[in-house]
């Protein structure tokens, strides 16, 4: 099942070529990702997958603009991804919910920094959102007084509602229980499906990556490289518990311990 | 059965105040030196509420200006001017220091050495600067209270999780808008215990000032506690230390206590 990158389509909303980052560290200079050409299509699921140590949060920042690559372009669309921006909206392993603001104001924060819109339809929207994460009921509670699942709902919640064409998730579920995890899997992929968002994930997981990917691209780490990419066309919505699913992941496994076999000699 | 907080501590102190007053009367130490309980208090209804006393002459050598509560109000006023300059400044220069890493290394620095400098050091600068006046007083108490507020600003700005700014600037916060609806909520239980501390300072430098220097623009508490020691009055003397110390945990439990509980309790750091 696995596939060539393919050279330019047409329909990328976010595109990356030959893209290098390497970081000063105690140890001297470390290549945190190698020469990375990627497309991530307009409403596509993708999911980086990898160790740790492969680069894959940077990644993620350079697509979110709050890093810089030393090589290479990113674009979104046709415009250079040079800073951070509302078009691209990301949610962290930490939620990163501000513990003085309510949930409903933690979902207001981004969309008050939206253009155009009355401060009725940023409320209506926010209170949209809540409800769509299945938090309606929530909206005045402190961060504090949610558990960690709803507080990652939350913060998707605030990610999804000023409408960003692109999500970035930082292995946003690392930090929650399974069940809670799977309760999530379930609601991701229907927004996914309901809203048609692109979306970019990275997650050590592989389950994981198998379980939400359109497409699953394996790093592998020293530098960060894309290894292979593998096609998921499995029907949504998917369970965690699905054999199939449980084939593919263990096909990425295999994969990703040859890498890593073939790096150590 | 459970007793209420209060009564241990309460009784301890009146074990405390009587084994006190026993010693002093049976004669164990001159109270001159070291005034009985029975007396301070004495002392206080005096200075607070006995001006006939006062007229007949027989605290008249005790106190030569004033009662207690215009010195206190002198004092008091002295300290929330001197305090509210402090943190005025402070605040935003804090935050500059955090902000521009040459300021952090210019006025950080010095804010340091300052901080560990005691404020009384200023009085002989600040009476020639500004002559026997209550702005020679303001100044010191500034000097005591500013460079607290700066450095604790500064940390608690420079301690603002990162997560937080990358995840607002991610929505498109920047600027003003990132300082004021961000760094700054952010960090404010770090600035609020800064304030304390400045606050705390700006005593220490206000009653130092008021002992070393008799402001004649208002006679404060710091000089009603100088004029009892110039005349042998212990009961004077510690009649002061003890309006300090109410006047200090007085100002933390109507106004940084509840504060601080506010805080702690919206952002769930309350057990």
């Amino acid at each position: 099942m696995s596939s060539p990158l393919p050279k330019s389509p047409a329909s990328a909303a976010l595109t990356l070529r030959n893209v290098t980052k390497r970081f000063e560290g105690a140890a001297g200079r470390v290549t945190a990702l190698e020469d990375i050409s990627l497309d991530v299509r307009e409403g596509e699921f993708l999911v980086v997958v990898g160790p740790s140590g492969c680069g894959k949060s940077t990644l993620l920042g350079l697509l979110a603009g709050l890093e810089h690559s030393d090589e290479g372009t990113i674009q979104l669309g046709d415009e250079p991804v040079l800073s951070p921006g509302r078009d691209r909206l990301v949610m962290f392993q930490q939620d990163a919910l501000f513990p003085w603001l309510n949930a409903l104001e933690n979902v207001l924060f981004g969309l008050r920094l939206k253009p155009g819109l009355t401060d009725a339809e940023r409320l209506e929207s926010a209170r949209y959102y809540l409800n769509l994460v299945g938090l309606g009921n929530k909206e005045k509670a402190r961060p504090h007084e949610l558990s960690g699942g709803m507080r990652q709902r939350v913060a998707l919640a605030r990610s999804l509602a000023p409408n960003p064409r692109v999500l970035l998730m930082d292995e946003p579920f690392s930090a929650l229980d399974a069940l809670t995890r799977e309760q999530l899997y379930g609601d991701i992929q229907e927004i996914f499906t309901k809203r048609k968002k692109t979306i970019v994930l990275v997650t050590h997981n592989i389950r994981e990556a198998v379980c939400l990917g359109d497409r699953v691209v394996l790093f592998s780490p020293n530098p960060g490289r894309v290894q292979q990419v593998f096609d998921v066309d499995l029907p949504r919505p998917r369970r965690m518990n699905d054999p199939a699913l449980a084939n593919l992941a263990a096909e990425v496994t295999t994969a990703l311990s040859a890498h890593l076999a073939a790096d150590k000699q | 059965m459970k007793l209420p907080r209060f009564v241990i501590p309460t009784f301890i102190a009146l074990a405390v105040l009587g084994g006190w007053e026993w010693f002093v009367r049976a004669g164990h130490v001159n109270d001159v030196l070291v005034p009985a309980p029975s007396h301070i208090l004495q002392w206080f209804w005096w200075a607070l509420f006995d001006r006939a006393s006062f007229e007949s002459g027989h605290y008249l050598v005790a106190l030569q200006k004033g009662e207690l509560l215009p010195a206190t109000w002198v004092t008091m006023r002295r300290l929330i001017i001197g305090f509210a300059i402090g943190a005025a400044i402070g605040i935003p220069l804090g935050a500059l220091c955090a902000r521009v890493r040459w300021v952090r290394d210019t006025i950080g620095v010095l804010a340091l050495g300052l901080q560990t400098l005691p404020s009384v050091c200023w009085v002989p600068l600040a009476l020639l600067w500004f002559g026997i006046r209550e702005e020679a007083v303001l100044f010191v108490v500034v000097m005591g209270t500013l460079w607290a507020v700066v450095i604790a600003v500064q940390e608690s700005v420079l301690n603002v999780p990162p997560l937080y700014l990358r995840a607002a600037q991610t929505m498109g916060s920047n600027g003003w808008h990132l300082w004021s609806r961000v760094i700054f909520p952010a960090a404010l239980p770090g600035v609020l215990s800064g304030m304390k501390q400045g606050w705390a300072f700006a005593w220490r430098s206000l009653m130092a000032a008021e002992i070393f220097v008799v402001i004649v623009t208002g006679f404060g508490l710091g000089s009603l506690l100088n004029a009892g020691r110039e005349l042998l009055r212990m009961d004077q003397v510690m009649g002061v230390m003890a309006v300090v110390m109410l006047v200090g945990l007085l100002a933390d439990l109507v106004f940084f206590a509840p504060l601080e509980r506010w805080l702690r309790r919206s952002r769930g750091l309350e057990r």
